[in-house]
C-alpha cells in the first residue's frame, strides 16, 4: 500500500498510552499530525504542520491499541486528538471500524471546524464520544483567536445533537480573551440548545507550551497572558453554572 | 492435640499436624464490603502514637539518626530484658532491647561490623564483647573473607557483582509465625522432637549431622523464646485463647527473629487473615468491639515502626532511609475462588489512616482482578493519600506458589514456612557489558579484573561480536556470582544460623539461591543502540574504551516497542541459563531478581559510559524501570515493556517503581481511585509482577527537600520498599525527583 492511502495510513505526531483526562477512564490518546487553525493559546504547536510527524499504517496503529486492550476495556477506549483529527477522516473511518469491530470505545477531540461532509457523517456514526472544543462563541473574538470564525463549529454541534451523539463540550479559559462574563453568558445559552451535552468542562489556560513556539521559531503572542488560576475557573464555573 | 484454647474453632488436618493453611481455609470469613466499619483511633492509642513521634523526632536529632545503642548486651533471643514505651498504654508489648528505638548489637554475623556502626554513632563496643568475638568466637564474616578466591574478591571490589551479604545479615526468611499463636510453644518443640527421630539413621552422613545439630539449635530458640515471652509476663507455652493474645505471641515469634538476626529483610509474612478468625471468634462471643480490635492493629503496628537495626553508614549508602522490610502481605484469592480479604485486612491498612503514613510495615497487597471491588477502591484511595502501598500479581504467583505465600523483602514470594532463600544481591550487567568490550579491563580503573581476553578493537561497534563477547563474559560473571554466593551461604549457616525463624519452618523445605540483575535497562538499551544505530568507541591512549558516540535514533526499553525489548528478555533467561550451570550450596534452586532498592544509584556511580549514551556515575533505571526520560509513550507503554519480562525466569521479583502526579491520574478523587484500579487490573493482565504507587507531585519533593521539617511523615515508595523522604540521601532525593513522574501538561 501507498503511503498516500489516506485510508490505510496516518500522519502520527505521537502516542500517550494513559490518557485520563480526554473522555471517560483510561483512553489511549492517538495524536494526529496537522492542524488549519493558528489557536494563540495552542501548547501543542508542533502538530500544526502538515509536513511534520511520521506516516504509520492503519494495521501498526491498530495493533498497537489492542496491546492496551487489558486496561482500557473496562470503560476507557481510544481518543484520537491532535491537531486536528478531522483532517485525516479517511483514516479515522477505517480506524473506527476496526475499533468498533473489536468493542473499543471511540472518541474524537476536535475543534468540529469543519462542514459536515458523507465523510464526516459517517466517522460520526462510529463515535461514541466527541470532546467539542467551542474556541469562542463570539464570531469575531474567535476569528481574531484561531484565525477563523466559529460558525461551522456551531454547526457541527448542532448536527452531534441532532444526531444523538454525545457530547463533552470543553473551552480554553484565557484571561481576558475567552472569560467575558457575557461571552460565557452566552456560550451557555447556546450549551442549553444542544440535546447531548454529558459534560462542559474548563481547560485553565497554561503557557508550559510556549517554548515548542520558540523552538520553531514563532513569536508567542500571549507571552504576556497569566495562566488562568482556580479563582478563574471559580468564576467561569459560577457563570457557567456548572 | 486438642486444646481448650481452640474452642469453637472447625476442625481439620490442622489440629493433627503443623498446617496453618489449612486453619485458614477451614475458619475464615472473606470481607466483601466496604470500610465503613473501620474505627477511629482509641484514646490510648493516640496517646501512646504522641510518644512514639516523640522517640522519633529524638531519634532524628541524635548523631546519625541513631538515638541509642546496647553496646554491651550481645543480641539474642532472651538476651535482653524487657522493655516498653509506657506500660500502661501498650496493647501489645515487646521490644528488641530493654528500651524504644536503642539498637542492638549482634555481632555473629561480624564484629568489625558492629565495631564500625558503633563508632560511626560515636559509640564504643563493650571490652569484653570485642575480647569474646575477636579471640574466640569466629563470625560469619570472618568465615567468609577466610574462603573467598582472588576471583571473587576482584570481583567484588571492582563493583561487578555488589552489596553481597558478607558483611550483614542475609535476612529474607520469613518463619512461619502464625504458629506460635496456634499452637503454642511446646506443640512445636514436640514437633520438633519428632523430626530428630527421623533423623535418627544408620549413616551419620554429613548432611544429617548438620541437620541433626539445626534441629537442636532450632528447639533451643524456641526455649529461649519461651522465656523471653516470660519476661513480658506471658507464658505462651499453649495456643493464644483469644485475639489479643494470638497478635501478641505471632508478635513475640517475629520479636524472637529480630532480636536474633540483623537480616537484610525481616519480613513479617501474611498474617491479616489468619488473624481475622481470633478476632472473628471474639467478636461472635461478645469478648471484642470493633474499636478494641482496632486498637489492638493499631497497638500492634506501632510495634513494627519501631524496628530498628544497628547498620554502618555504607549499607545505608546501599539501601537508604534505615529500611528494615516488615514486609506484610494483605488480600489476594483462594485457589477455592474465596478472596483472602477479611476486615482485618482493612484493619491493618486503616492505621495509615490511624497513624498517619510510613513506611514500615511494608505493606503489600496481592492483587487479583478477582478481588472485590470494595477493596480495590480502598486500597488504591489508600495509596493514592499515602503513596505507602505496593502491590504484586496474585494471579501470577498463585500457579506456582499456592495460596498461603508471603513477599520476603521488596518482591520475592515464598511459602510460608516451606520456603526460604539465599539472599544474593546482585551482578552489574551493565559493567559486564562494558567488561566485555575492553577484554575484563574495568572501566574507570583500567585493572585487569577478569582474566585476559581480546577487546573490541574496531572503530564501530558490531552487533554480533559484542553479543558473541558479552556471552562469554556473562558466563565468567554467573561462575563467579554462584561461587561467592556458595562461600557466603554456607557460612551464615554455620556461624549465623537463623535458629528462631528455621524453628518457625517444616523440616524439608525448598531454598532457592536468589540471584539479581543491575542495570538491565542499560544493557538492553546500549544493545539496542548498537543494533539500530551506530555506536563509536572512543579510547584513552592506554586503548580502553571509555565513552560512546551515538549515531541515529534507536529502539528504546520502555516505550512498549519489541526490538528492544526481546533484548531485555533474552538477557534474563540466558543470565539465568548460565547460572544453572553452576553447582549451588545445599542444593538451592537458582532464581532471579530484577530489583535494585536505592542502590542504583550507587551502582550507576561505579559504572563507566554505556554505549547508549547514558554517562558515567548518572544512576541506573531502579528495578525493572527504564532509564530516566527514555520513556515517550506514556505509563501504559512502560507497564507493557516491563510485564514481557519472564517471571517464571525471574520468580525472585520483577520491580517497577510507578510515580504520577494527582493530576494526571484523574481530575477527581473518584476517577483517580477509578484509573488506578483498571490500570492494576491491567498491568497484572498483561503479567506484570510488582509495581510500587507513588502519587505526588514534583514540586512537594522539592519543598520536602529544602524544608524537611514540615514533613516528618512524607513517605514515598522506591524500588520495592517505602521509606520516608526526609531521610533518604540528597543524591537519592534528587534521583527519586528526576526519575519520570508521569506528568501531562
Amino acid at each position: 500500500m501507498d503511503k498516500e492511502d489516506l485510508k490505510y495510513y496516518a500522519k502520527v505526531h505521537s502516542i500517550e498510552s494513559f490518557g485520563t483526562v480526554d473522555g471517560p477512564g483510561i483512553r489511549f490518546v492517538l495524536f494526529l499530525q496537522g492542524c488549519h487553525l493558528q489557536c494563540k493559546y495552542c501548547h501543542n504547536r508542533d502538530t500544526w504542520d502538515m509536513n511534520g510527524g511520521s506516516y504509520q499504517s492503519l494495521d501498526e496503529i491498530y495493533e498497537k491499541i489492542l496491546k492496551y486492550k487489558n486496561y482500557i476495556c473496562p470503560n476507557g477506549g481510544v481518543t484520537v486528538t491532535g491537531g486536528e483529527p478531522l483532517l485525516q477522516i479517511h483514516f479515522l473511518i477505517s480506524l473506527f471500524k476496526k475499533l468498533k469491530d473489536s468493542g473499543i470505545h471511540t472518541c474524537i477531540d476536535t475543534s468540529g471546524m469543519v462542514a459536515i461532509t458523507k465523510n464526516v457523517e459517517e466517522l460520526l456514526s462510529l463515535t461514541d464520544l466527541v470532546l467539542l472544543d467551542i474556541k469562542h462563541i463570539d464570531n469575531e473574538k474567535c476569528k481574531e483567536l484561531v484565525g477563523v470564525g466559529n460558525t461551522l463549529e456551531l454547526k457541527f454541534a448542532k448536527y452531534l445533537s441532532d444526531h444523538n451523539i454525545p457530547i463533552w463540550i470543553r473551552q480554553v479559559l484565557v484571561p481576558g480573551l475567552t472569560d467575558d462574563k457575557e461571552d460565557l453568558l452566552k456560550l451557555k445559552d447556546f450549551i442549553s440548545t444542544l440535546k447531548t451535552v454529558q459534560k462542559v468542562e474548563l481547560l485553565p489556560y497554561h503557557n508550559m507550551g510556549s517554548y515548542k513556539w520558540k523552538k520553531l521559531g514563532n513569536v508567542y503572542s500571549l507571552e504576556n497572558t497569566p495562566p488562568a488560576t482556580p479563582e478563574d475557573i471559580e468564576r467561569a464555573k459560577k457563570i457557567l453554572k456548572i | 492435640m486438642k486444646f481448650d484454647q481452640w474452642n469453637g474453632f472447625k476442625s481439620g488436618d490442622w489440629q493433627s499436624e503443623i498446617n496453618v493453611r489449612d486453619f485458614i481455609q477451614h475458619n475464615y470469613t472473606p470481607y466483601e464490603g466496604n470500610e465503613d466499619f473501620l474505627e477511629k483511633p482509641s484514646p490510648k492509642t493516640q496517646k501512646l502514637w504522641e510518644k512514639v513521634l516523640e522517640l522519633y523526632k529524638k531519634e532524628h536529632d541524635a548523631p546519625g539518626g541513631v538515638l541509642d545503642i546496647d553496646t554491651k548486651t550481645v543480641s539474642t533471643v532472651s538476651a535482653h530484658e524487657a522493655g516498653y514505651i509506657d506500660k500502661d498504654l501498650e496493647t501489645i508489648v515487646g521490644l528488641q532491647t530493654d528500651a524504644p528505638l536503642k539498637r542492638a548489637i549482634m555481632p555473629f554475623g561480624g564484629i568489625r561490623i558492629v565495631e564500625k556502626s558503633c563508632e560511626a554513632y560515636g559509640r564504643k563496643v563493650d571490652e569484653e564483647v570485642e575480647n569474646i568475638f575477636h579471640n574466640y568466637r569466629k563470625t560469619h564474616n570472618d568465615g567468609v573473607f577466610d574462603v573467598y578466591t582472588p576471583d571473587i574478591r576482584a570481583a567484588r571490589s571492582s563493583h561487578l557483582i555488589t552489596g553481597l551479604p558478607d558483611g550483614y545479615g542475609r535476612g529474607r526468611i520469613i518463619g512461619d509465625y502464625r504458629r506460635v499463636a496456634l499452637y503454642g510453644i511446646d506443640c512445636l518443640i514436640e514437633q520438633k522432637n519428632q523430626e530428630l527421630e527421623i533423623l535418627d539413621v544408620d549413616d551419620l552422613t554429613e548432611n544429617i549431622v548438620r541437620e541433626r545439630e539445626e534441629i537442636r539449635e532450632q528447639i533451643k530458640a524456641l526455649n529461649a523464646l519461651k522465656i523471653m515471652a516470660s519476661k513480658y509476663g506471658f507464658d505462651i507455652s499453649k495456643p493464644a485463647s483469644n485475639a489479643k493474645e494470638a497478635v501478641q505471641w505471632l508478635y513475640f515469634g517475629y520479636l524472637a527473629a529480630i532480636k536474633d538476626q540483623n537480616g537484610a529483610a525481616m519480613s513479617i509474612g501474611r498474617n491479616t487473615t489468619f488473624l481475622d478468625i481470633y478476632f472473628e471468634r471474639d467478636l461472635q462471643n461478645g469478648t471484642l468491639t470493633e474499636a478494641e480490635a482496632q486498637e489492638i492493629m493499631d497497638h500492634f503496628v506501632m510495634k513494627l515502626r519501631l524496628v530498628r537495626f544497628l547498620r554502618t553508614p555504607e549499607y545505608n549508602e546501599l539501601f537508604s532511609g534505615d529500611p528494615v522490610w516488615v514486609t506484610e502481605s494483605i488480600g489476594g484469592m483462594g485457589i477455592d475462588g474465596r478472596t483472602l480479604v477479611t476486615k482485618n485486612s482493612y484493619r491493618l491498612l486503616h492505621s495509615l489512616e490511624n497513624l498517619g503514613p510510613a513506611p514500615e510495615p511494608n505493606l503489600t497487597i496481592l492483587w487479583s482482578t478477582r478481588l472485590p471491588e470494595n477493596f480495590k477502591k480502598y486500597v488504591t484511595g489508600l495509596s493514592i493519600k499515602t503513596s505507602s502501598l505496593q502491590y504484586e500479581n496474585d494471579d501470577l504467583m498463585r500457579i506456582t506458589l499456592g495460596d498461603d505465600y508471603a513477599i520476603a523483602c521488596c518482591v520475592s514470594p515464598m511459602k510460608i514456612g516451606k520456603q526460604m532463600q539465599f539472599f544474593g544481591a546482585r551482578a552489574n550487567l551493565a559493567k559486564t557489558l562494558l567488561y566485555a568490550i575492553n577484554g575484563g579491563r574495568d572501566e574507570v580503573s583500567g585493572k585487569q579484573v577478569t582474566p585476559k581476553y581480546q577487546p573490541i578493537l574496531s572503530e564501530y561497534l558490531d552487533y554480533d561480536e559484542v553479543m558473541e563477547k558479552f556471552d562469554q563474559m556473562m558466563e565468567y560473571v554467573a561462575k563467579i556470582y554462584i561461587k561467592a554466593l556458595n562461600a557466603i551461604h554456607y557460612m551464615h549457616d554455620k556461624y549465623s544460623y537463623e535458629a528462631i525463624e528455621m524453628a518457625l519452618h517444616d523440616k524439608d523445605i525448598i531454598r532457592t539461591m536468589a540471584c539479581g540483575i543491575a542495570g538491565l535497562s542499560v544493557v538492553a538499551d546500549s544493545l539496542s543502540a548498537i543494533k539500530y544505530a551506530k555506536v563509536k568507541v572512543i579510547r584513552n591512549d592506554d586503548g580502553l574504551a571509555v565513552d560512546y558516540e551515538v549515531e541515529g535514533d534507536f529502539p528504546k526499553y520502555g516505550n512498549d516497542d519489541d526490538r528492544v525489548d526481546q533484548i531485555a528478555v533474552d538477557i534474563v533467561k540466558k543470565f539465568l541459563i548460565k547460572l544453572q550451570k553452576h553447582q549451588t550450596y545445599r542444593n538451592s534452586k537458582h532464581t532471579l531478581s530484577i530489583l535494585t532498592i536505592t542502590s542504583n544509584v550507587v551502582y550507576g556511580k561505579a559504572t563507566g559510559n554505556t554505549p547508549d549514551g547514558r554517562n558515567a556515575g548518572e544512576p541506573f533505571g531502579p528495578g525493572a524501570n527504564p532509564l530516566h526520560g527514555r520513556d515517550a509513550n506514556g505509563a501504559l507503554a512502560v507497564m507493557n515493556t516491563i510485564a514481557k519480562l519472564p517471571f517464571t525466569n525471574a520468580e525472585d521479583g520483577i520491580s517497577y517503581t510507578f510515580s504520577i502526579t494527582p493530576n494526571t491520574l484523574g481530575k477527581t478523587q473518584e476517577q483517580r481511585v477509578e484509573n488506578l484500579v483498571n490500570m492494576l487490573d491491567g498491568y497484572f493482565k498483561q503479567t506484570g509482577h510488582h509495581i510500587n504507587v507513588n502519587v505526588f507531585d514534583r514540586k512537594l519533593l522539592e519543598d520536602a527537600m529544602e524544608h524537611p521539617e514540615k514533613y516528618p511523615q512524607l513517605t514515598i515508595r522506591v524500588s520495592g520498599y517505602a521509606v520516608h523522604f526526609t531521610k533518604l540521601t540528597r543524591e537519592q532525593q534528587l534521583d527519586v525527583i528526576n526519575r519520570t513522574i508521569h506528568e501531562r501538561i
